[in-house]
């Protein structure tokens, strides 16, 4: 069986084509999706890629988050079929009350390009089974609005519910409270981050190494993990 | 013809990133009479015709779940301006 994994492309959309190469790279076929159509395609699982959807007029992904597609992608959310969304796909996904709180500029005002540590707080999501609780990895972040907040009372259930599924590690890159770098929804399927994991699925493309330049693949779990997840839920 | 007014306000208790970078600029230019700055929103939403109580309701309905994220922001004036204003 081939899973086959949706890519939404909106109109900003920068990193569609890159998470479609990683979606291959893990062993998936890639299906490109449009934001104005009621259709999925009948794809297994559907990433929400970065980028600056319409401009991030009005907030960061509001708009794209009312795009013909999202009430598909809701509606498959609610089924338990694996959404990942990328920056400004995790944008998307909090606009779409799909996960809890909100991103905001980052609290430096200026755009930030890194390699960034992270910890992977949730070992136990569609998009993080290939990885283990506590386990650090490298990911490229590159964001002006990747500030996350949320209430002080929504903050401790997340915590306390273990929806938060990476934390910044090391340097806090843009304010985030409580240093989150990505959630999870309770049941697992719905992931979302700032930073992009489709950047580190390939030597010679990645963050760099203690082993060498660029050879970085630490975002090659999120793909493999939920490929796995499709196949387990077929079989 | 008549308009309605949103104003949309980033939460108080929330870092306002861009306030605070004009509040950077006056204590740069020596302009010491403000002590903090916040940055907000105004929608202008167009009526053709007259505003009356489902239009406003309408309005706010939109001020609340598409102007304004209510997680990182406070919708804090729905208003009508213009001549022709439902009493």
């Amino acid at each position: 069986m081939t899973v086959r994994i949706g890519v939404v492309t909106f109109p900003g959309s920068l990193d569609d084509r890159d998470a479609q190469r990683a979606v291959r790279i893990a062993g998936a076929e890639p299906v490109a999706l449009w934001h104005g159509a009621h259709d999925l395609g009948g794809v297994d699982a559907v990433i929400l890629p970065g980028g600056f959807s319409y401009g991030d007029y009005l907030r960061s992904g509001a708009i794209a988050a009312l795009s013909p597609i999202m009430t598909e992608v809701k509606d498959a959310a609610a089924k338990g079929m694996p959404i990942l969304g990328i920056c400004n796909g995790f944008q998307m996904l909090v606009e779409a009350h799909l996960l809890p709180g909100g991103l905001i500029r980052n609290d430096h005002q200026h755009f930030v390009r890194r390699d960034q540590k992270l910890t992977v707080t949730n070992a136990d999501t569609a998009w993080t089974r290939d990885f283990s609780a506590g386990q650090e990895i490298i990911i490229p972040l590159k964001n002006a609005e990747g500030g996350y907040v949320a209430s002080e009372e929504t903050l401790d259930r997340i915590e306390g519910e273990g929806l938060v599924a990476f934390r910044y590690t090391g340097v806090n890159p843009n304010g985030s409270l409580r240093d989150i770098a990505g959630l999870t929804n309770p049941a697992g399927n719905v992931v979302g981050l700032m930073p992009h994991p489709e950047h580190a699925t390939e030597p010679g493309f990645g963050p760099d190494t203690a082993a060498a330049m660029r050879s970085g693949v630490d975002g090659l779990p999120f793909f493999t993990s939920a490929i796995a997840a499709v196949a387990r839920a077929a079989a | 013809m008549p308009t309605i007014v949103v104003d949309v306000m980033p939460k108080s208790e929330l870092l306002d990133p861009q306030g605070k970078a004009v509040s950077g600029a006056f204590a740069r230019t020596g302009v010491t009479a403000f002590s903090d700055v916040r940055i907000g929103k105004r929608f202008e939403l167009t009526v053709d015709g007259e505003v009356t109580d489902a239009v406003l309701a309408e309005a706010r309905r939109v001020a609340e779940e598409v102007l304004s994220n209510s997680v990182i922001e406070d919708v804090v004036a729905v208003s009508v301006s213009g001549a022709e204003a439902a009493e």
